[in-house]
């Protein structure tokens, strides 16, 4: 059972608009493990996220989550969309909010037990946001609106976490939050599928980092990714001294 | 004294006004909790459409001499089941879909129209309302679908609320994203209809929005939205009927003005300066958040939905 990855990709071919957006891609992550997935913009990255997820039909290829297809595990993910994905102007306190992460779960007609609100309320603890549940959305900033969205996933209390760039436009305070609170749950055995554009960071927290251009080009710990052919492939440029300076891979 | 309760008592000495009373104020409560899910999901456009869209249906049954609002309703779901199939495609939104299909039913009911040369008091009062002649099946009708559209809108609260919150990942989640599509647009759909009574097609789109966008600027509470829409709805359509038997005018307008006054006064006193919101704060029950909010400097304007700083 250890053995079984999470998530399980498999020479995935995803369509979108025509052109093949993913191909022959394979991509691993078990538990414990946070995978960051990096490439530069139009690689792909939130399509594979949207296809684990089953919002998107494969052309060819699987994806399995924990043994099982993708599309019989629905529900089970939990989900950390861009922020802009979710419409902050609903009059909902934070702690409803939250709870919408289990809808499906409380099922038709019925009302939130004692165990849904148990999960919102550690799932609010845990990004530190228990003294604003009663706050309306409207009225958080933006590193607080990143917390709602990263426990509302949480709420459902899933073994596999996906996480569209968490990181983008977060100041230090709650980034080191989340950085913390990743750890914590990869400590947990739960398993994390983050994009970013915040390399140095992703190299700092993720175990694996996975290189995505439509395929995937590298895969391996941070510190095994040290050939700036192999980053320079990735984004798709023939030399960017900005960009291995930041990866910090010259030298 | 007795003149103000003259004024109260007399419309209920007539029939007719009793009539209109009971229907006036069962769609005004239907169409605000209605019309809340429309306002919140920014879909007032979708209101518009599909009472425009009932028109065609109408135009058939005026024209085949059978049931108006049987018409009406079957057109209006069909056009709606046609842009909610249309819009899943995610390269069009949906206003543009809807403006494709609302203005084909629209010109749909004009041809089918110029078939009929004869046509004229029953149509009218169709567009217009004709809520002074409403029969006591009529009051039967729309209590029946009334008391139906809130038990579905009831049942399916939370999932709606969850949709509109962020469409994808309720769908990541497993939820039939599409089936509760339509279940709303079908809410929506009878409300027009049982609504054309009262204030008749062009003016239903105010008693669907109006009051739930008055609500939207009383409360950052979903749930207060839910009571305070209805009563704003139920409240206007009395007032309205009230001033229309008392100055002899016509009835669906003065509905709609009575509540478009509601909801200047709301947008004048609501936001955080405001009179409503200065008490609602002493009100609010979790004091210490509501100081601890005071207290902090916010970038936000209280009860208003605004962008915060950080938005991406």
């Amino acid at each position: 059972m250890t053995d079984t990855p999470i998530l399980d990709v498999r020479s995935l071919a995803v369509e979108l608009g025509g052109r093949l957006a993913l191909n022959g891609v394979d991509l691993t992550v078990r538990t414990g493990e946070l995978v960051g997935l990096i490439g530069p913009n139009g690689a792909g990255k939130t399509t594979l996220l949207r296809t684990v997820l089953g919002l998107l039909t494969p052309h060819s290829g699987v994806v399995h989550l924990q043994g099982q297809p993708a599309d019989r595990a629905r529900g089970t993910v939990g989900y950390v969309p861009q922020r802009h994905e979710f419409a902050w102007d609903f009059p909902l306190s934070v702690e409803k909010a939250v709870l919408t992460g289990r809808t499906h779960t409380i099922g038709w007609l019925r009302r939130p037990h004692a165990t849904d609100r148990e999960a919102v309320h550690d799932a609010l603890e845990r990004v530190a946001m228990t003294d604003l549940r009663h706050r309306p959305i409207g009225e958080l900033s933006g590193g607080q609106r990143q917390r709602v969205l990263v426990a509302r996933a949480l709420a459902l209390r899933p073994r596999l976490l996906l996480l569209d760039e968490p990181f983008t436009g977060l100041d230090v305070p709650t980034q080191e939050l989340l950085t913390a609170l990743f750890r914590q749950l990869r400590r947990e055995d739960k398993a994390l599928l983050m994009t970013t554009h915040d390399l140095p960071a992703a190299a700092d927290m993720a175990g694996r980092l996975c290189l995505l251009n439509q395929t995937v080009i590298a895969d391996g710990p941070p510190d095994t990714l040290r050939d700036p052919a192999v980053w320079l492939r990735a984004f798709g440029v023939t030399r960017s001294d900005q960009l291995l300076t930041s990866l910090g891979v010259t030298r | 004294m007795s003149a103000v309760l003259d004024f109260l008592t007399a419309p209920w000495e007539h029939l007719f006004m009793r009539r209109a009373f009971a229907v006036a104020v069962m769609c005004g409560i239907v169409s605000g909790v209605i019309g809340a899910h429309v306002v919140l999901r920014g879909m007032a456009f979708i209101g518009d459409a599909v009472s425009h869209s009932v028109f065609p249906g109408v135009a058939v049954a005026f024209v085949l001499h059978f049931n108006l609002v049987l018409g009406g309703a079957v057109a209006g779901l069909l056009t709606a089941l046609a842009v909610a199939v249309f819009s899943q495609n995610r390269r069009l939104k949906e206003d543009s879909v809807i403006g494709v299909f609302f203005a084909a039913a629209f010109g749909l009911g004009i041809v089918i129209l110029s078939t009929a040369p004869g046509y004229s008091g029953s149509l009218e009062s169709f567009l217009f309302g004709q809520i002074l002649g409403i029969s006591d099946s009529d009051v039967v009708t729309v209590a029946v679908m009334g008391l139906l559209l809130l038990l579905v809108a009831g049942a399916v609260h939370k999932e709606l609320v969850t949709v509109s919150l962020d469409r994808e990942t309720a769908r990541a989640a497993g939820l039939p994203v599409f089936a509760l599509d339509i279940v709303l647009y079908a809410l929506v759909t009878v409300t027009v209809v049982i609504s054309l009574q009262a204030v008749g097609n062009i003016l239903v789109l105010a008693l669907l929005i109006t009051p739930a966008a008055c609500a939207r600027l009383l409360t950052d509470r979903i749930g207060a939205m839910m009571v305070l829409a209805p009563a704003i709805g139920a409240g206007a359509a009395t007032v309205g009927l009230y001033l229309s038997y008392a100055y002899n005018l016509a009835a669906g307008g003065l509905i709609v003005l009575v509540v478009t006054a509601v909801f200047i006064l709301c947008w004048l006193l609501a936001p955080r300066h405001g009179l409503l919101a200065t008490r609602r704060r002493r009100r609010d029950p979790d004091g210490a958040a509501a100081r601890r909010r005071a207290s902090e400097p916010r970038p936000t304007v209280d009860g208003m939905p605004t962008e915060t700083t950080t938005a991406p």
